[in-house]
């Protein structure tokens, strides 16, 4: 009884730490881009654009506003499309990933506009492109609010993912409503919260370390 | 060499139009040390900015080494603006590299391989004199060291010309001087044209051959230091001696604002010509008979003439100290009579 219910923890802990930094993953790559695009399209920047600039704030506060739970939901024909079914850890993330992608932009787009504008003025000045100073200038300049950044949005994945076991997309969170909504197990129930908070707290400290390392300012 | 022709550009905000240049050209000569002083929204940095088109000119021609860069498409322009370094007034370097990383970003930029950039860099730390400070980063390092990385990185792609943005404006007077003691240098053993912008008098006066005085988005004089110097414009001459003197606080307490029995005039003079402080002293004490204490000068001698104010106590009879009130008078020097002491 005792090892069933620890394997069934561990197994639970072990799928939100792989939905959480595999959607984190995928987040970036569809936000960064996204985050970047916005702030070179933004009021006197590099490639300024009104028309873009609106056009993609628009997307991604409409993204942002979705609650968690219903884009889940709405998303599931296009889920199964994708990975060929609608439940499980698999499933969880397509929506996780598309869902936090764009907050992963905004985060991204702040993290840029700190970086002091006299540092992109010398890089034009020397003859760098758009490119160039994005890759050389502002994403190393921006790398510790970044990482800062990137805490905070693994922490959102780990409630989300939370949210996600609800609709059986395993980990921790279908553990907790399976033993608490259906049935309350206290032991079942206290393990996970505890689980869950010790994860954030893993993973802020781990962040501020990390960020911390790169921050030269 | 560089020549700026007919430059005008207007900015647009929600409060109406601003012409910050207006028809502004200024010529420079190979190996020349160009300075450009202008009080605060002068358009000075408008101006430098225009020169590798970080700023668009609404109208005229920049012509670098006989390239018209308006004309020039992207990558041309990026090619031409590797050959004019710049540097700023806060430095602009990187903080998330090191000394070494900063000075090797314009090297990586152009393509240049690791050996090559390892020892281009070395070369120019050596150059500006920190050789020792190669990993640090520049959090670590004080204003003037961070100027010398900068510069480092505005010469690593061997530049012709050199822009300098107020890049002693955040720095100390002795720091300052070490500065330009380096532009000055690098001016003269590389043979790169310099073209600086300033708000400051001493700049200029240290290390440019030719000066150009903006106001108001308009070149009002330009030429030779000493021309432009000499020539008694009203906005230079805010320049020379913009400073207000003031009385020593001890002094204040015993100042009287009439004359008495026993009490001596404070003078405040202002030199704008051929006569010295050195001149006006001699003249008063030897033909007038009227010993002079000097209690403060603030005085720039260039070539001939003396520039400057000075807070004198004329220690005469009355009626003498009002002959030598009456010399400067003469001569063109403003007097007027702070109080008595
Ligand atoms: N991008 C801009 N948009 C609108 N107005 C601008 C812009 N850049 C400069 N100006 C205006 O143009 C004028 C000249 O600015 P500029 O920065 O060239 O002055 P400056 O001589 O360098 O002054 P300072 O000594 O304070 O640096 C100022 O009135 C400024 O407000
Ligand atoms: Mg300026």
């Amino acid at each position: 009884m005792y090892d069933s219910t620890t394997v069934l923890l561990l197994e639970g802990l072990w799928e939100t730490i792989v939905m959480t930094f595999l959607s984190g993953f995928f987040g970036f790559l569809l936000g960064l881009p996204l985050g970047i695009l916005l702030f070179l399209t933004g009021k006197g920047q590099l490639l300024e654009n009104r028309f873009y600039n609106s056009f993609l704030a628009v997307f991604v506060n409409i993204f942002r506003s979705i609650p968690f739970i219903i884009l889940i939901v709405w998303m599931i024909p296009f889920t199964r499309f994708i990975v060929g079914t609608s439940i499980g850890m698999s499933a969880a993330l397509v929506p996780l990933s598309i869902g936090v992608a764009p907050f992963i932009a905004r985060l991204v787009e702040n993290s840029l506009k700190e970086v002091p504008s006299g540092l992109i003025e010398a890089a034009r000045a020397m003859g760098a492109g758009t490119f160039q100073i994005v890759r050389k200038v502002l994403l190393p300049e921006a790398l510790p609010s970044l990482i800062n950044n990137a805490s905070i949005t693994l922490i959102t994945l780990v409630g989300y993912s939370a949210m996600g076991g609800a609709v059986g997309a395993g980990g921790l969170g279908q553990v907790g409503y399976q033993y608490g909504y259906i049935g309350y197990d206290a032991f079942i129930m206290n393990s996970v919260l505890v689980l869950l908070v010790a994860l954030v707290f893993i993973i802020q400290f781990i962040g501020d370390r990390i960020s911390q390392k790169f921050n030269h300012k | 060499m560089i020549q700026i022709k007919n430059i005008s550009k207007t900015f647009y905000k929600e409060n109406g139009a601003f012409k910050a240049l207006d028809n502004v050209s200024i010529a420079l000569e190979k190996g020349d040390i160009v300075g450009i002083i202008g009080s605060s929204g002068a358009g000075k940095s408008t101006l430098i900015r225009c020169v590798n088109l970080l700023e668009k000119p609404d109208e005229g021609e920049i012509i670098v080494n006989n390239r018209n860069l308006l004309a020039l498409n992207n990558k041309s322009l990026s090619a031409e603006r590797e050959k004019i370094g710049m540097i700023f007034q806060h430095f602009n370097l990187l903080s998330s590299k090191t000394v070494f990383d900063n000075v090797a970003l314009p090297l990586e930029l152009t393509g240049k391989d690791k050996i090559t950039i390892r020892k281009r860099v070395v070369e120019l730390l050596t150059l500006v004199g920190l050789g020792d400070k190669i990993y640090e980063y520049p959090k670590n390092l004080s204003g003037g060291q961070k100027q010398r990385v900068a510069i480092a990185r505005a010469l690593a792609n061997k530049p012709h010309v050199l822009l300098c943005d107020e890049a002693t404006s955040a720095l100390d007077p002795v720091t300052t001087g070490a500065i330009l003691e380096l532009l000055k240098e690098i001016n003269q053993t590389l043979k790169i044209t310099i073209l600086l912008i300033t708000h400051e008098m001493e700049v200029v006066k240290s290390i440019c051959n030719r000066i150009a005085v903006l106001d108001k988005g308009k070149i009002v004089i330009q030429g030779a230091f000493e021309d432009v110097v000499a020539s008694g414009h009203s906005i230079v001459q805010q320049f020379i001696s913009k400073k207000k003197i003031t009385i020593p606080g001890y002094l204040k307490d015993q100042l009287r604002q009439s004359a008495a029995e026993g009490l001596f005039p404070l003078l405040e003079i202002e030199l704008n010509n051929a006569v010295s402080l050195e001149t006006i002293i001699d003249f008063s004490r030897h033909y007038y008979h009227v010993p002079v204490k000097i209690l403060k000068a603030d005085i720039e001698t260039v070539g001939e003439l003396s520039f400057g104010k000075s807070l004198l106590i004329l220690q005469g009879q009355e009626a003498a100290n009002e002959n030598v009130m009456g010399y400067l008078d003469q001569n063109n020097i403003k007097n007027n009579i702070r109080g008595y002491v």
